[in-house]
């Protein structure tokens, strides 16, 4: 399956990710190699096969909703140094609705 | 002997006999690394207060006795490298991102708290390719790191600055992580020994999550003993990573090498389908003579199949971006790293503008590659069709390790079709470097645990090559298959 310029640009969209002109270029090519690469697996019967979904069998991990890590607290100041722009004691960002 | 050359295991006895002190140890790497690192470039950062520390662990130890100094765990006083993926609280932590050039880490990843708790020293943090996606290091966006072995060729990645810091005696040895092979194939071609622990078996706490149904954080060493002690300090459940299995329930606590006498009687399996069209001629040869020796050493060897070998690498190249495609969802200019919404040059106007332009400017090629690619194939309308269908695939292929594995002891094969290849080989070729984890992909798809061990040499004008032979195991086995590698190792 080969990749047009307009789902490149689409796919870019739903990333969000600025791409120029060149790099649109570039991942049309190489989107649309990659996609012919492993359409092989389209070779394997796969009916009757369950999903392998993660990594493990262990299903819904539950704890009580407490802090756990004592290591942690009190270092939200921290957490939030690293953010860009804040604003009395909150992460700032720019309007949501135009 | 020089102090940097030693084992973990050498040092650690040296240390407890008084022969030299941890301030001796570490400072003999930090003149290595002065001496070494501006051309093999293993380091992104080196921490000026790795000395201090190490005079600390020395007041320690002046105030012990002997009987306590022997009783000190055995990372104690050790300098190690750790993969600028893993977070230390205070420390720098880039992934080997522009977006993340200026990130300093808020808390300790649960392997460095351990390591901690151990009292090893942290020397530095090594280059990888951009949050470890990559074969070479060479999609660092900082450096490329070269091969202790040839300088012209690549160590390796994405765990490259780990696995040229371990082979070129900057540390005594390093923390990789492994995706699909970034422990493993820089392992071979640096020739030191690397293992991706089995998944769940390490905790992830701390790491920057690439593919997180397939990440593990392992060790990197100069021994496979070395490579075992490590493992031990780390390995282990985490409330902080749902997937890192409690110990009681696998009884891993009191897991111990398992060293077969020679190696008389244990079962190999050399699966025919790593041995076909694209091995290099030359490392085949190595894996075959290792092969004869271990036959003659008492080793039952059968040639075996893993069917779906061919399909791991297109289905890697499904799951893994799908699973980027969501975890680099984090880097939006909003909560940490490079933003545009503070940047003069990049001036975005709105919210999107600062998601698309901090990500347009902060992330490389391979990954907004991985993560278009990604977004291709979990979007609407394509999710049965790719991840879905790599899903199935992946639960065959693991299939096909638990039936090779109760035949067999041990999966052996190569851990690279090729030794070191030359800066700018496969880099304008992404699919050209995906093949370098052709051997490597299928052990992190099925979860079980491998390592690379050095296996011989092959010459490259002129130049003496590493290669290196991998070694599969079954799931939480990690003692079998450690044992089985020492005993593989010496013959």
């Amino acid at each position: 399956m080969s990749i047009s310029r307009k789902d490149v640009k689409h796919i870019a969209h739903l990333a969000r990710i600025e791409l120029t002109p060149e790099e649109e270029t570039k991942f049309e090519k190489e989107l649309s190699a990659i996609l012919g690469f492993v359409e092989k697996l389209n070779e394997v019967n796969t009916d009757n096969i369950e999903p392998m979904t993660g990594g493990t069998i262990l299903q819904n991990i539950m704890r009580e909703d407490e802090p756990g890590d004592k290591n942690l607290q009190g270092k939200e100041a921290a957490l939030l140094d690293a953010a860009p722009e804040k604003e009395r004691g909150y992460v700032r960002v720019k309007a949501v609705f135009e | 002997m020089k102090l940097n050359e030693l084992t973990i295991k050498d040092a650690s006895g040296g240390l407890r006999q008084k022969k030299f002190s941890v301030s001796e140890l570490v400072s003999n790497f930090l003149q290595a690394i002065k001496e070494k690192n501006s051309e093999l470039h293993a380091y992104l950062e080196v921490f000026d207060d790795a000395l201090d520390e190490a005079k600390k662990a020395d007041e320690m130890l002046g105030v012990v006795n002997h009987e306590e100094r022997m009783k000190l765990p055995p990372l104690f006083g050790i300098p190690l490298a750790i993969k600028d993926n893993i977070l230390i609280e205070g420390k720098k932590c880039t992934a080997g991102s522009k977006i993340l050039e200026n990130y300093i880490a808020s808390y300790d990843a649960t392997v460095i708290r351990k390591l901690k708790k151990q009292g090893a020293i942290f020397l530095g943090k090594t280059n990888l390719d951009e949050f470890a996606m990559g074969s070479s290091t060479e999609n660092s966006a900082y450096v490329s790191t070269k091969n202790p072995y040839d300088l012209s060729r690549v160590p390796g990645g994405s765990s490259g600055g780990s696995a040229s810091a371990v082979a070129g005696n900057l540390c005594i040895a390093a923390l990789g992580s492994d995706t699909g092979g970034s422990i493993r194939q820089p392992a071979s071609f640096c020739g030191i020994v690397g293992l991706k622990p089995t998944y769940g078996i390490v905790s992830r706490h701390g790491l920057i999550a690439m593919a997180s149904s397939l990440d593990q954080i392992g060790p990197m060493a100069k021994s496979v003993e070395d490579a075992a002690i490590l493992f031990d300090a780390i390995k282990g459940g985490d409330e902080f990573d749902s997937t890192a299995v409690k110990k009681e329930s696998l009884e891993i606590g009191n897991w111990k090498l398992e060293i077969p006498e020679r190696l008389k009687g244990v079962r190999i399996g050399i699966p025919k389908e790593y041995f076909g069209a694209g091995l290099d001629a030359d490392v085949k040869k190595v894996i075959e003579a290792v092969i004869g020796k271990m036959e003659s050493s008492g080793a039952i060897i059968k040639e075996i199949s893993l069917p779906h070998s061919e399909y791991a690498l297109p289905t890697y190249y499904i799951v893994v971006p799908s699973e980027i495609s969501a975890n680099l969802a984090r880097f939006d200019g909003i909560r940490y790293g490079l933003s545009a919404a503070t940047s003069y040059q990049l001036s975005a106007t709105s919210l999107y503008e600062v998601y698309a332009k901090s990500r347009a400017y902060g992330f490389g090629a391979e990954v907004k590659r991985r993560i278009m690619l990604g977004t291709y194939t979990l979007s609407a309308g394509y999710y049965d069709a790719y991840y879905v269908k790599a899903q199935k695939v992946r639960r065959l292929i693991r299939q096909d390790f638990e039936h090779a594995l109760n035949a067999t002891d041990v999966i052996l094969g190569p851990t690279a079709p090729t030794p070191a290849f030359c800066f700018g080989e496969k880099a304008d070729n992404p699919l050209q470097m995906y093949l370098a984890d052709i051997y490597t992909v299928a052990a992190n798809l099925a979860g079980v645990p491998a390592i690379s061990i050095p296996a011989g040499f092959v010459e490259r004008e002129g130049k003496k090559l590493p290669v290196g032979l991998q070694l599969a195991g079954k799931w939480f086995e990690e003692g079998k298959l450690l044992g089985i590698a020492k005993a593989a190792e010496i013959i």
